[in-house]
């Protein structure tokens, strides 16, 4: 099937996400899509898929216009979407999530539903087992089961967001066989990723996608400095980092491995000393969170150690890090750095901790009136903290921010942020590692990493690069190694 | 602002009209009098002095396990093993009693030691449910739930048991305590015991109190709307969800007691009578605000005393209050949602 994108637009809140979208997939075709984070990938994916209506413009599928309302719409016209995370339910059998979704009466032909499934996995020599439940499976083999309910559902376009993350080898050049063979039989796949190497050695044609639009298409034989450049190319230049001078170690990770869900992380070896701003780079989901919390206590290295100064904290909890002046904001401001329903007045007292058994109303809204004060918040002392916006929302993260702390982690600091309040936000961060802070933060706007890094580890894939000094590092040398290219060459650079 | 507080409003009394219908919709259908119905509960509550009493009788528990539900409530937990609890407060206090009762110790050190002893029974089986949902996994509901059979079955098997009457076994609970291990009433006849009324009242005020001016109550309520959040920022989160299990357990618990020292004199198969459900039903009916409880229970226990003249006098069965408790308090949570859908859309 063939189908058109012609001027897709979608807008959320301030932020255009798609800003008209115009792209031809023929039938037969393996369409890379490239991006770095935020680029519209998913959007436009999700758009594609029924997830989501565009603002504006058309989907035309075999030259016909049509609009998709849903995923279950989106399947019955023939597009199916794997996504990163398939969309399974482990604790059932495979032959039922196989017939799950499919219209066909009260009684499911589960007979019937049976034999095909084994001449559909014995067409692409899957070996599933339709009685083993779902939870048994690799990740791959979830992928492949997705694939076939897909085929079996009638899909004739297959979308896949990142399905090369958390498979094996040989599983990843099944997959790619695979995809090579449906496409030769006419199907159009779409695949998405940020993985160079993955796109250059399957796709037929590549699309690249920057702030919402698409700024350029390529053909085998690929540049891979070209596709660089075109994902991640600014305009703005950064001036040079004046070389730092290290302080004391604050925190220092020694041959620490952590396990997470789809990833792991072996033998990581980094220190954090005062003053010293590191940023953590890389694609979303490669590793830079599960680190960031193990820098904090909430996640346990299965290996190594973690110091603290001259502690030994490995293994300990967050709260033995918050004694030793560690403080962790996490992304997910409402949902985890801040207790919606409560004031702002509330938090500040209960980040305060405990000195006595009442509340002192009277010095809690001073402090309160305070903090607002100095770090500019726009909001009430008892209106819910809810009520602010995202920009205030991460002030007050930092207004909770105990006095004397050795080490900040962060993640996404300024995510969704105006740029009035990107430079407030650093500003303030700045001036805790001129008092002898540390600061480690996850960022996915290299703009940001490369700014305000002294260091910056690179993440592909649970891959962590050594300590790369910020004033030398380009955006294209960063946007290679986030897509997995130019590790190799990185084998010379001293530990740091 | 006001818009939406008259909004507010009308949505309330709505609700309470509405349950109200439903309920004489009930009664027509069962072919009774609606007004004359409404008018015997009326009459059965506050008709005389001494039903009067009996709903401040009904009133103590009621406010006891409530009290000890919205410190629950506030850690954003579902405490369904309220039930267990009152009854293993009223079995820890009968086991006291029970032992003490030959030992030659003065009645007026027993009586409150066995007091203390049904609070550390209530906490004791609060302590269970919650160190089963904190180390366990179970969620705080079926633990509850499963508690709750387990007390009561305790409970049987102690007065068809160890703690059987003399002779014959009996649903009627076991040997009456002497009258000198009774909480002291008012008056002969009646079960309203001043301390127990006064043991009430500091209960909701004390929880008032904690959940509105301690750094505890701030740190439960964090807890309770965002154990993420409150972890990230220094709140112990278990420890904290624990304290508010063994709290509730101690009203629970005191709530038993009150039920054998003062009121039944015995252990007897229904001794938490229902009062852990209702205590539910009132801390949602006022919001799981501790101001609003007090009048909100009295007037349940309003209910259910004045009920019980519905079989006397109109051959109703006296479950009309239960009918009535249950609508409301299901129109009112309606009418939260429907206010809360309103302002989504606005």
């Amino acid at each position: 099937m063939q189908i058109e994108l012609r001027d897709i637009r979608k807008t959320f809140g301030s932020v255009q996400a798609n800003a008209g979208i115009s792209l031809r997939i023929a039938s037969t075709a393996i369409q890379g899509i490239l991006g770095e984070n935020g680029a519209g990938k998913s959007t436009l994916m999700k758009i594609l898929s029924g997830f989501i209506l565009p603002d504006s413009g058309d989907i035309l599928l075999d030259g016909a216009r049509v609009v998709i309302h849903s995923p279950a719409d989106a399947i019955r016209q023939g597009i199916g979407m794997l996504h990163q995370d398939p969309l399974d339910f482990p604790p059932m059998r495979i032959l039922d999530n196989f017939i799950l979704g499919k219209p066909g009466g009260v009684f499911p032909d589960r007979r019937k539903a049976a034999r095909e499934f084994r001449e559909l996995a014995g067409q692409f020599d899957f070996s599933l087992d339709a009685d083993a439940f779902v939870d048994t499976l690799t990740v791959g083999e979830r992928q492949q089961l997705e694939i076939l309910r897909l085929l079996w559902f009638g899909a004739r376009v297959l979308i896949l967001d990142e399905p090369t993350t958390g498979i094996s080898q040989p599983q990843k050049e099944k997959l790619f066989a695979t995809l090579q063979r449906l496409a030769s039989q006419g199907m159009a796949i779409v695949f998405v990723s940020h993985k160079l190497e993955d796109v250059e050695l399957l796709c037929s044609t590549v699309a690249v996608l920057r702030q919402g639009m698409l700024v350029g298409t390529a053909e085998p034989p690929y540049d891979t400095k070209s596709l660089v450049r075109m994902m991640f190319e600014r305009d703005v230049s950064f001036t040079g980092k004046t070389a730092l001078q290290p302080g004391k170690p604050i925190l220092s990770l020694r041959g620490v491995s952590l396990e997470a869900l789809r990833l792991q992380i072996i033998d990581v070896s980094f220190e954090a000393r005062a003053g010293e701003v590191i940023g953590l780079a890389g694609m979303e989901g490669s590793g830079q969170s599960v680190l960031l919390s193990a820098c904090a206590g909430l996640v346990r290295p299965v290996a190594g150690t973690v110091r603290l100064g001259d502690t030994d904290v490995t293994g300990l909890s967050y709260h033995a890090f918050m004694k030793h002046g560690v403080a962790y904001l996490p992304a997910a401001r409402l949902e985890k750095g801040l207790v919606a329903g409560l004031s702002l007045t509330d938090h500040f007292v209960l980040s305060e901790g405990t000195g006595s058994v009442f509340i002192d109303r009277r010095r809690a809204a001073d402090v309160a009136a305070d903090r607002i004060c100095t770090f500019n918040i726009k909001g009430s002392p008892s209106h819910p903290v809810e009520s602010l916006s995202g920009g205030n929302q991460q002030r007050m993260l930092l207004a909770l921010l105990k006095e004397s702390l050795s080490l900040i982690l962060l993640e996404h600091p300024t995510r969704g942020l105006d740029i009035e309040s990107t430079l407030y936000i650093w500003g303030k961060l700045r001036e805790r590692c001129a008092r002898g802070a540390a600061i480690v933060f996850i960022s996915a706007d290299l703009d940001e990493v490369l700014q305000y890094s002294d260091r910056v580890l690179v993440f592909f894939s649970g891959r962590i690069s050594p300590p790369l000094p910020g004033a030398g590092l380009t955006v294209e040398q960063l946007g290679g190694l986030i897509g997995g290219k130019g590790w190799d060459s990185l084998a010379g650079v001293a530990h740091g | 602002m006001g818009k939406a507080r008259a909004s507010n409003a009308f949505l309330q009394v709505g609700a309470i009209v509405v349950a109200i219908l439903l309920t004489t919709l009930v009664l027509l259908a069962a072919k009774a009098p609606p007004l004359a119905a409404y008018a015997n509960i009326v009459l059965g509550a506050v008709g005389s002095w001494d039903v009067a009493a009996n709903v401040l009788v009904s009133w103590v528990p009621l406010l006891l396990a409530t009290a000890g539900l919205l410190i629950t409530f506030t850690a954003g937990l579902w405490n369904i093993g309220i039930e267990g609890q009152i009854t293993l407060g009223a079995i820890f206090t009968t086991w006291m009693l029970r032992g003490l009762q030959t030992s030659g110790i003065d009645p007026s050190l027993i009586i409150p030691l066995s007091i203390v002893a049904g609070m550390a029974g209530g906490a004791l089986w609060a302590l269970l449910a919650g160190a089963l949902k904190t180390f366990g996994g179970v969620n705080e509901i079926f633990g509850g739930l499963g508690l709750n059979f387990v007390a009561s079955a305790l409970n049987l098997w102690l007065i068809f048991g160890p703690w059987k009457r003399p002779g014959v076994a009996s649903m009627s609970g076991t040997v009456p305590f002497a009258p000198s291990l009774w909480l002291p009433t008012i008056s002969a006849q009646s079960r309203l015991s001043p301390a127990a009324l006064l043991l009430a009242l500091c209960a909701i005020v004390v929880v008032y109190m904690l959940l509105q001016g301690t750094h505890f109550g701030l740190r439960l309520k964090a807890v309770g709307k965002n154990p993420n959040a409150a972890y990230l920022l220094g709140v112990p989160t278990w420890q904290h969800m624990m304290t508010s299990f063994a709290l509730c357990g101690i009203f629970a618990g005191l709530a038993g007691a009150v039920q054998v020292t003062s009121v039944y004199h015995r252990l007897i198969p229904s001794i938490s009578s229902g009062y852990g459900y209702l205590g539910l039903m009132v801390a949602m009916l006022a919001g799981f605000r501790a101001a609003l409880v007090a009048p909100v229970a009295l007037f349940f226990a309003a209910l259910n005393v004045g009920s019980i003249q519905l079989p006397i006098v109109l051959r109703q069965d006296s479950s009309l209050a239960g009918v009535l408790q249950g609508t409301l308090v299901l129109f009112v949570l309606l009418a939260q949602g429907l206010r809360q859908r309103l302002a989504g859309r606005g």
